[in-house]
């Protein structure tokens, strides 16, 4: 694991121990550049939600240091943390909003996200009539609004049906190469892990350090039928042995 | 290989619950054919005319049946009670002059209460200090008696109008500040960080976040406030015996002079205006609220 402070995103050994003592992370170092879909999985506890709220300033760590321009940052929630009283368009309407931009660029940008996320058509439901998975579109149209250089994902797709997360994890991948951002994203799910990232980090059981790291050689785009070459099953198998202690 | 996939077994927006999952649609019952408009409404009006009729004949038969003639005036027989305190305009008027004059001041008592009530909500939720410093004094306010501070209001403010309008407000405070205060604490975590990664200054966080969040348990508080607001009134006039007379007035006026019709009447018109309060706020709220609220979800 690289110690250098360059990239879009860099963690230079960041650690963190709450108040309370618990120990979340040990000097976690690693960077993302532009271009770069990386994925961190590791067991539950281990960290992971506080490392993407230390990227984004969230949380101060309590020792390393983050380089990050925070000024756009892109930051999907498991939760969709949707608005209720707002329609999906004003939902995606408000991170323009709070930046202040006029109300025509905003409309605009609206628009576009919508689109990009493929929910035409409901620009006036409001949330509470939304399926799980067509929620976790509105927030992620609500991040790409602001065109982040930066983008992170922290198990947006944890709680919505295998068959939506399928074609939700098509649709990140789509998104991430007509944006090229930096992409660091967390999840539970191996073949989700694999099929998305150009990188995965394995992070142990709390207090959480980086185990292991693997490059994922296939080309963008890639389709469903990826998971079932052997190519993918092998890396599969190999992350999924690093994440249960990496004993051999 | 779209995302929007998914989306095309949707035809309109009636079942987008089921719009991402293929499953609930195939469970989903066939839906059974409404039964007719006549048995609909049946089912709902007929159980409580069955029972006012109950009502009417029990009321009949302790007027006819068990008081004698000469104790008759407790209790007068719904038609004649219809006959001198509604049919007679002289009556009926009165009455209707003493309500209209409670409703203003309960509408004034409860427009006061909102505005300090939400004006303390709000303080408190921005600074916990606050909130420790008012709360206890809530909770005691709340508490105390209204019966037990009449003669403190009516030795401040005399037996006006004012002192009305302050019972009004003493009554109907409480439940609007805990319920703002409620809901406005009642946002999302996840909502907070958001308006916090994208620099939110603490005015747009109340107007944007944390007031339209607060609304569904302003509307309960409101409601709970309003029918307090005309008990406050009630209450004050019967109490306060300068000024313009009110429904307390005519109340005790009407028991003191054993005109049994005309207290019985302004009683009924008495309830009949709580339940107007509480009708005409229900109805603010879901024109207000109701297109995005989902009851039964919490104070969000
Ligand atoms: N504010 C906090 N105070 C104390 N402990 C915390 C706090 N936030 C998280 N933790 C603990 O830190 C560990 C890592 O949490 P988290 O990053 O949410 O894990 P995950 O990898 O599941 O996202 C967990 O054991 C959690 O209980
Ligand atoms: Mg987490």
């Amino acid at each position: 694991m690289t110690t250098t402070t360059t990239g879009s995103l860099a963690f230079d050994r960041i650690g963190m121990v709450f108040p309370d003592g618990t120990e979340a992370i040990r000097s976690v170092s690693f960077t993302v550049d532009r271009g770069e879909f990386v994925t961190v999985v590791g067991p539950s506890g281990c960290g992971k939600s506080t490392l993407l709220k230390i990227a984004s300033g969230l949380l101060d760590p309590t020792s390393g240091a983050v380089v990050v321009d925070r000024d756009r940052l892109g930051y999907v929630f498991q939760d969709a943390t949707l608005l209720p009283w707002r329609t999906v368009r004003r939902n995606v309407e408000l991170l323009a909003e709070l930046h202040g931009l006029p109300a025509k660029e905003r409309h605009r940008l609206a628009a576009d996200a919508i689109q990009m996320v493929g929910l035409e058509g409901f620009e006036n439901h409001y949330p509470k009539s939304l399926s799980g998975g067509m929620r976790m579109r509105c927030s992620l149209a609500r991040t790409l609004t602001l065109s982040p250089p930066v983008f992170l994902f922290d198990e947006p797709f944890g709680a919505v049906d295998e068959i939506t997360r399928e074609h939700l994890n098509e649709e990140t991948q789509r998104l991430f190469q007509a944006e090229g951002f930096a992409g660091l994203f967390i999840t539970h799910s191996i073949s989700e892990a694999v099929f998305l990232s150009t990188r995965v980090l394995v992070m142990s059981a709390r207090p959480g350090v980086l185990v292991a790291e693997f490059e994922i050689p296939f080309d963008y785009p890639r389709t469903p039928d990826l998971r079932f070459e052997p190519e993918f099953a092998k890396l599969s198998g190999e992350v999924s042995h690093a994440l249960r202690g990496g004993h051999t | 290989m779209s995302l929007t996939d998914d989306r095309r077994t949707t035809g309109d927006g009636a079942d987008l619950g089921a719009a991402d999952d293929p499953e609930l649609v195939h469970e989903a019952p066939a839906p059974a054919p409404p039964p007719p408009a006549w048995r609909r409404v049946a089912a709902v009006a007929l159980p409580p005319f069955v029972l006012g009729v109950g009502i009417l004949a029990f009321w009949y038969f302790i007027s006819y049946g068990i008081l004698e003639e000469r104790r008759r005036f407790l209790l007068r027989p719904p038609h004649q009670v219809i006959d001198k305190g509604f049919l007679d305009w002289d009556a009926f008027s009165t009455i209707l002059g003493g309500l209209w004059s409670s409703t203003k001041v309960a509408l004034m008592g409860l427009s006061i209460a909102i505005a300090i009530g939400m004006f303390l909500a709000i303080i408190m939720s921005q600074a916990r200090m606050a909130e420790r410093a008012i709360f206890p004094y809530m909770v005691t306010l709340q508490a105390i008696p209204i019966l037990a501070i009449v003669p403190l209001i009516s030795f401040w403010f005399g037996t006006g109008q004012t002192s009305r309008v302050v019972v009004c407000v003493i009554i109907a405070l409480f439940p609007i500040i805990v319920n703002t205060l409620f809901g406005l604490q009642s946002a999302e975590r996840g909502a907070h960080d958001l308006f916090t990664l994208h620099h939110a200054n603490r005015l747009t966080r109340l107007r944007k976040l944390m007031f339209p969040a607060a609304l569904p348990a302003i509307f309960a508080g409101l409601r709970i406030s309003a029918g307090l607001s005309v008990i406050g009134a009630v209450v004050g006039d019967f109490f306060f015996g300068r000024g313009e007379v009110g429904i307390g007035q005519l109340l005790r006026r009407y028991a003191n002079r054993l005109e049994g019709e005309e207290l019985l009447a302004a009683v009924i018109m008495t309830s009949a205006l709580g339940v107007v309060v509480f009708w005409t706020f229900g109805l603010l709220q879901t024109l207000v609220i109701g297109k995005w609220h989902e009851p039964g979800s919490g104070g969000r």
